[in-house]
């Protein structure tokens, strides 16, 4: 076992980890060319790039899970051949999974065990788990099945097996992607707390803030190549953006004067029990949103966000058709396509599978969310000039780069996936957009311009609900924010003055309960 | 030898092919693997049974011609299913057509011939004991073998770390892959398993159940095991509830039938089944949470290398 105070000794000279022209190909596409990486001991070191950038196949080639094409891994001077992860562990090189390589019916103390070499019995492995997670702040129930625990809950147990390995070298991706910013702060001090150990860790996120504040040296990577390694302190956050996207990223702006008009979207004490076993209980969900506002809706995941789009959505009815309301009428208990008849769009988190069929093509996607109004059917028949019509006029507005006319949904990127659900929901002028996590796993090009479609929609006069886990987003783009922890929605406070502290103590569960609930006093 | 006696000791012997083709069937599903062949194994695994006995006028090789051609069966589904990820469902319906069509192929020069059936245990004195004796000391090997195999499944699933790895695999392939594990190598085993226990359950038949071997003997018991399979959710505990309770309902309703009840034939001949998915669904009402399938059952895996 690797002893940690001897890694502090290698502080300076030697790199703990070097890669020297790693090159990975999948054909004629070169996800990874010739990177040059170190990273020392004691270092906190970010993996800066956009979607696609080539980060995620880096750290694979590190963790052993991807071979390298050409190039070669140094670790500690000599020269590293991985023919899997256990072998990365092997040299004391630990990971934690952006989606989680966690298995939902094992109990934590299994999922922990199935991370390590299983030379220890389990009994004895399950009394070291427990006492690693108090150790670094960590809590966790050895016997609970992982998909009782929430997202914070599951992210330590990556941690903790990992941290179960005693690595000197940890690679962390997109961590604070599902996190409360306390939760991230917490996170923090763990990470600080093992670099003081003399360890290393190198950290992918694109939360430019988070990474001035953490990390020591941060490395770019733009179409798989490394374009910089600078120190992300002496950087600005819109300097670090441009070396990752590579020219000037379209500044989003809000119209100089909105009107704020008639309610479009009422929804009156909503109460909905999920179909899912594991699903979230919609609580006595009320709001108002108005023609020309953006409301926002943070939330950690998993908190009601699925649920309440599809009771909004109509893909679940209400009992009571009161209570939801789209533009003066009643339509809890519509359908999807009785909703969009009243003028309401929607826009589900999945682009594949939820918002667009994946095999099919974009002309007979638009058409199925477009059959409703307009003149795509004529007497039952598919009007395909009218489908292709609409295709054309979304690629050109919001500039989806596909290779052919009408290719496939799932051959798009996510990006331009995106511009073109958007699009085509936006082109059809709705009086309602409800969307879910808009620009979620987008690169910041495609990003930019769906968050100025949205502020042009609601200029527009239509009113725009926003579900996001992105706090900078909401605040971005909208009026008024609401936080959902537990299928209950908080009152909505108006974005400037909304701190982060209290939206992140929100989704964290504290003091939503009281207002919320009328009858806590009858119990 | 009483009715009751007689009707117990048919009842193990209509079981005993259920729950062995089932167990394989568990284990494979619990890595992930759906495979729909076990008819298709299973017969031709009862062919290859006889020949191999008949040949050579032992059981036990019989018993073991039945287990190779089985894990044969099952190499040409993994060789697909896994191998070239061809879609599941369809390669398990194709490997029970292919395994229909073999059997009768291999059983052809068979068919119409005699062997001695499998010999029951014989323990003088406790064997003599009235009732409990005959039941308990008096089986034939195979169903001694299949309730070991059930209970040796469980403590490999829930004792072992390779039985963990294997459940972890049927769970979420893509974290099994990410934490370097083998998955598809660990999915050929389970699916030679499930052949090998396909392949002898249906050998059961010819050199247990009945001493000779007729094209399509099985009678549906592969797709009954599946079901059971299902029913059980995934517990070796609870498939051993459902198999026995299925061979208890098949034979009473023989005996009822043959005593005359007024009930038409077709009705009690269905009985079986009744009775079978009511209680198992009973019992998986009463579940604590979590989902009882394997979360990645049936769905293909391409590591990204």
């Amino acid at each position: 076992m690797p002893d940690t105070t001897s890694a502090a000794q290698h502080t300076g000279a030697t790199p703990l980890l070097q890669t020297v022209g790693l090159t990975k190909r999948y054909g004629s596409f070169l996800a990874n060319d010739k990177i040059d990486l170190d990273i020392r001991p004691q270092e906190i070191h970010a993996l800066l790039g956009e979607n696609g950038a080539g980060k995620s196949t880096l750290v694979k080639t590190i963790y052993g899970l991807i071979q390298p094409s050409e190039g070669e891994i140094r670790w500690q001077g000599r020269t590293i051949v991985l023919s899997g992860p256990s072998d990365a562990r092997a040299h004391g090189i630990g990971m934690v999974f952006q989606h989680f390589s966690l298995f939902d019916n094992l109990t934590v103390a299994e999922n922990v065990a199935l991370g390590l070499d299983g030379k220890e019995p389990f009994k004895d492995m399950s009394a070291r788990l427990e006492q690693v997670s108090r150790t670094y702040g960590l809590p966790l129930d050895p016997k609970r099945e992982v998909w009782q625990l929430s997202v914070g809950e599951r992210q330590r147990i990556e941690i903790v097996r990992a941290l179960m390995q005693n690595p000197q070298f940890l690679i962390l991706d997109e961590p604070t992607a599902v996190l409360t910013p306390q939760e991230a702060d917490q996170l923090f001090i763990v990470l600080n707390r093992l670099k003081a150990e003399g360890r290393a860790i190198l950290y992918i996120s694109h939360k430019l803030d988070e990474v001035k504040r953490l990390c020591d040296t941060a490395t770019i990577l733009r179409g798989g190549r490394k374009v910089e390694t600078c120190n992300p302190r002496a950087e600005t956050a819109a300097s670090l953006a441009r070396m990752m996207v590579g020219g000037e990223i379209m500044e989003v702006k809000a119209a100089a004067s909105r009107q704020i008009t008639v309610p479009r979207l009422l929804v009156n004490d909503l109460s909905l029990t999920p179909d899912d076993p594991h699903g979230i209980r919609l609580e006595h969900i009320s709001f108002e949103l108005r023609g020309g506002e953006i409301l926002g809706i943070a939330g950690v995941a998993g908190n009601g966000q699925d649920e309440l789009f599809a009771a909004l959505s109509g893909e679940r009815l209400a009992k009571d058709p009161g209570t939801i309301v789209i533009d003066g009428h009643a339509a809890g208990h519509l359908s999807i396509t009785r909703r969009r008849k009243l003028g309401a769009a929607f826009i589900p988190e999945e682009r594949l599978g939820h918002g667009t069929a994946p095999r099919m093509r974009l002309s007979e996607n638009a058409l199925l969310t477009g059959h409703a109004i307009g003149n795509m059917v004529l007497h039952g028949f598919v009007n395909t000039a009218a489908t292709l019509k609409t295709v054309d006029r979304t690629t050109e507005t919001f500039d989806v780069r596909k290779a052919k006319r009408d290719p496939e949904a799932a051959s798009l990127s996510g990006g331009n996936l995106q511009k073109f659900i958007v699009g085509r929901e936006i082109l059809r002028d709705p009086v309602v957009l409800i969307v879910n996590q808009p620009t979620w796993g987008v690169d910041a090009g495609a990003a930019a311009v769906i968050r100025q479609a949205l502020l042009d929609l609601a200029a527009g006069g239509a009113a725009v609900l926003v579900t996001s886990q992105d706090l900078d987003e909401l605040a971005e783009i909208t009026d008024r924010i609401a936080v959902m922890f537990h299928g209950r929605l908080s009152a909505p406070v108006p974005t400037a003055e909304a701190s982060r502290e209290t939206l992140g103590l929100l989704m964290g569960g504290s003091s939503i309960e009281a207002p919320e609930t009328p009858h806590a006093t009858r119990a | 030898m009483g009715l009751i006696e007689a009707i117990i000791l048919s009842v193990l012997a209509a079981s005993t092919p259920l729950l062995l083709a089932a167990t394989g069937e568990l284990v494979t599903e619990r890595s992930g693997v759906l495979n729909l062949g076990v008819e298709g194994m299973m017969i031709v695994g009862a062919a290859c049974g006889f020949g191999g006995a008949w040949l050579s006028g032992s059981i036990i090789v019989g018993a073991l011609c039945g287990m190779v051609a089985g894990i044969l069966m099952s190499l040409i589904f993994a060789l697909m299913a896994l191998g070239l990820a061809v879609n599941q469902v369809a390669t398990g319906l194709a490997l029970t057509i292919l395994g229909i069509g073999l059997s009768g192929l291999i059983g052809a020069g068979f068919v119409g011939e005699r062997i001695t059936p499998a010999p029951h245990l014989h323990i003088p004195g406790l064997s003599d004991i009235p009732l409990a004796g005959r039941i308990l000391f008096g089986e034939d090997g195979f169903v001694y073998l299949s309730i070991a195999l059930v209970v040796g499944v469980w403590w490999f699933l829930y004792r072992t770390r390779a039985g963990l790895i294997l459940r972890a695999c049927g769970d979420n392939h893509v974290s099994a892959h990410a934490l370097g594990y083998p998955v598809l190598r660990i999915r050929l085993y389970a699916v030679m398993f499930g052949g090998a226990c396909a392949g002898l359950a249906g050998a059961y038949l010819p050199l247990a159940y009945t001493p000779f071997f007729i094209p399509g003997m099985t009678a549906g018991r592969g797709w009954i095991a599946l079901a059971l399979t299902v029913f059980a959710s995934w517990r070796p505990a609870r498939l051993v509830v459902g198999a026995y309770l299925f061979g208890a309902v098949t034979i009473l309703q023989l005996h009822a039938q043959g005593a005359g009840i007024g009930i038409p034939s077709q009705f009690m001949s269905s009985l079986p089944y009744l009775a079978t998915i009511i209680v198992l669904v009973l019992l998986s009402r009463a579940r604590t949470g979590g989902s009882t399938a394997p979360a990645a059952l049936g769905t293909v895996f391409v590591p990204d290398r």
